[in-house]
């Protein structure tokens, strides 16, 4: 019953939503098109991201390398053979990228390729560091990034460089970057609440209790950073279609340091909570832009500093630490669950929730 | 409580989780072999850290359904040879068997899917997980429904987890800690949450429990409480008990063998009245003022 109305629930705000995507795609102006387009990459790289560090509680630092991975995956799968001939001017591209382009239709597949691709870089890194315990991880992943960067700059026939890749078709459109961060959430709501996710949640209280529950350590750690690294991937090949051009300082250390605001501020293993704060963090970073423009404050005019929202979002995620430290929701989940109990007039439940 | 008390469950076959109608299959491996082999067998195991040799050339073994206690002065090895038993460190020296195969060096995980369970010296619970949960994740080595099945909530998956979560509810009704389920374990008062940790090792389906002072930190009233309701799993869940504990009424009063360490060396190992009054015992362990 109550299973019945929580399913019922899901699925109207589902409807709803796609009536506002369907809304937004043909009449929303195109600068808040853009803004809501990357909110949503920003949820599935966040609420990706956030298994690993959250519910894991695997200190990573790599998911700028895995949307590079992705977003150059797709970028290769996607870009037409006349602008790849025109890009890659100073040497050819590699085969096979030279040979073929996928049309239009096929996006779902670049998609996937991507997520793909990032989830072998996943497994590259984590198979040796995740045997370890402690920091290596967060060691491992930053060297990690470090390498993706030096090859995107440096393997010309393949990333063009530093010059970047141009003109990459715009596919991402609402409907893509909506329907991504939905089912993003909505997998990572059933890993996080299966066994598999208190196996990770078990390891992230305690490795040795988890280990002599029975719980293969290793297994569970690698599957949470694969999954984590597939969803970077599908990010970064979003993002490369949206903003159609790509270069290696797209996908530097700032795009981790972004999540992590993200995730901490949302609250480390609370999937809805990075949601949220994916969403409030892409709009803000739009809307603190004035800080960084010249402003007249009474009789002085103040030059704009550039990097300004940044500093306020530095600021913001101290304040949150020192008075805030779990986030905005902890370790809990908005939930259909949470949301029933608080209407007036109804009784408590006691069901077990999800 | 006697030696030769059956458990309850043991002649049943090992029953798949999901399949099951029996709220407690009870230990996932029946046992089969002749209660003459011992379950659990060291034979001399050491373990040397640098130079420390914390456990030396120590042998031990148990019987099905014996309840065995491992006392020793503070840093006597018990808790290595714990240790040592549950894969958590592979031995330096010497061989560990359990139920006629031998165990040395397996990961931890793998000794705990074969029938081995513990508990720690200083409680180890999932502390931001709730009561149920931290039962639950005992039961996911037994999970058969697979990732995807999980992933994209299949029906397979349901109902398995269903089906774990009475059993969990089943569990934690057996050791009273059923009206707590939803309670964060954090939350529990220490004689509970004690309580908590056997439980949730209980949920691994264990042939063997290992219990790293139990005791530590109770009050006797609460001490009493738990000599009970050792007792009192010992025979639901036909458990075979090795027990480390400081608590001298406690071992000598439900342990009916006792093995007695020093500087990482068996000095002397009987009944607990024959501990009680062996010289090297007194001398090293009870001291000389010994309670009555």
């Amino acid at each position: 019953m109550r299973g019945r109305l929580e399913t019922f629930l899901t699925l109207a705000v589902l409807g709803l939503f796609a009536l506002f995507i369907a809304w937004a795609e043909g009449n929303l102006n195109p600068y808040y098109q853009r803004i809501l387009n990357t909110a949503f990459v920003y949820v599935v790289a966040a609420v990706g991201y956030n298994l690993v560090n959250g519910i894991a509680g695997q200190f990573s630092l790599g998911p700028n390398a895995f949307m590079a991975l992705g977003g150059y995956t797709a970028a290769l799968l996607m870009l037409p053979l006349t602008q790849k001939q025109m890009v890659w001017f100073l040497q050819p591209l590699v085969w096979p990228f030279n040979a073929f382009s996928l049309p239009g239709h096929l996006f779902i597949v670049a998609l996937l390729a991507a997520g793909l691709v990032a989830a072998l870089g996943g497994l590259l890194v984590g198979y040796p560091s995740l045997r370890l315990r402690g920091d290596y991880l967060a060691i491992a992943t930053f060297g990690f990034g470090e390498i993706i960067f030096v090859l995107a700059n440096n393997l010309i026939p393949l990333t063009n460089g530093s010059l970047g890749i141009k003109a990459i078709p715009e596919y991402t459109n609402l409907w893509w970057s909506g329907g991504a961060a939905v089912a993003t959430l909505l997998l990572v709501r059933n890993l996080a609440s299966s066994s598999f996710g208190r196996a990770m949640r078990a390891i992230r209280e305690d490795e040795v209790a988890a280990e002599a529950m029975g719980i293969n350590i290793f297994r569970t750690k690698l599957l949470a950073f694969i999954l984590s690294a597939f969803l970077g991937g599908i990010a970064g090949a979003l993002l490369a279609t949206l903003i159609t051009t790509i270069s290696p300082t797209l996908f530097t250390f700032t795009m981790t340091f972004n999540l992590l605001i993200i995730i901490v501020l949302g609250g480390l293993g609370s999937v809805t909570g990075s949601a949220v704060t994916a969403l409030i963090f892409a709009f803000l970073q739009e809307g603190l832009r004035f800080l960084e423009a010249p402003t007249r404050i009474g009789p002085w005019l103040v030059p704009g500093i550039p990097g300004m929202r940044m500093v306020v979002f530095s600021l913001l995620l101290v304040f949150l630490m020192i008075f805030y430290r779990r986030g905005l929701f902890g370790r809990s989940e908005l939930s259909w669950d949470l949301l029933l109990r608080r209407l007036p007039g109804r009784r408590q439940s006691r069901a077990p929730h999800l | 409580m006697h030696l030769t008390s059956k458990p309850r469950h043991s002649s049943e076959p090992a029953v798949p989780v999901a399949a099951s109608t029996d709220p407690w299959p009870g230990p996932l491996q029946a046992s089969a072999e002749a209660p003459a082999q011992p379950l659990l067998k060291l034979e001399g195991v050491s373990m040397t850290f640098g130079g420390l040799r914390a456990v030396n050339d120590v042998s031990l073994s148990l019987r099905q359904g014996e309840l065995v206690g491992l006392i020793g002065p503070n840093g006597a090895g018990k808790t290595t040879v714990f240790n040592m038993i549950t894969g958590h460190y592979k031995p330096t020296r010497g061989r560990i068997w359990f139920a006629g195969q031998e165990i040395t060096g397996l990961a931890p995980n793998r000794i705990t899917a074969l029938g081995i369970a513990r508990t720690f010296q200083n409680i180890r619970l999932f502390k931001g997980m709730t009561v149920l949960e931290n039962v639950l994740v005992a039961h996911h080595v037994r999970l058969q429904a697979s990732l995807w099945s999980a992933l994209f909530r299949l029906p397979a998956y349901t109902r398995e987890e269903e089906a774990m979560r009475q059993q969990a509810m089943e569990l934690l009704r057996e050791v009273g800690l059923e009206g707590f389920a939803d309670a964060e374990a954090s939350s529990l008062p220490y004689g509970l949450q004690r309580r908590l940790e056997i439980a949730r090792a209980l949920a691994t389906r264990p042939r063997l429990l290992l219990l790293d002072e139990p005791a530590a930190g109770m009050n006797p009233e609460e001490t009493r409480d738990l000599t009970a309701f050792i007792g009192r799993i010992r025979e639901r869940f036909g458990l075979t008990i090795l027990l480390i504990e400081h608590d001298m009424k406690l071992v000598m009063g439900i342990c009916e063998r006792i093995h007695v360490l020093d500087h990482g060396v068996t000095i002397a190992e009987g009944s607990p009245e024959a501990i009680r009054t062996h010289p090297r015992v007194i001398e090293a362990y009870l001291g000389e003022d010994e309670e009555a």
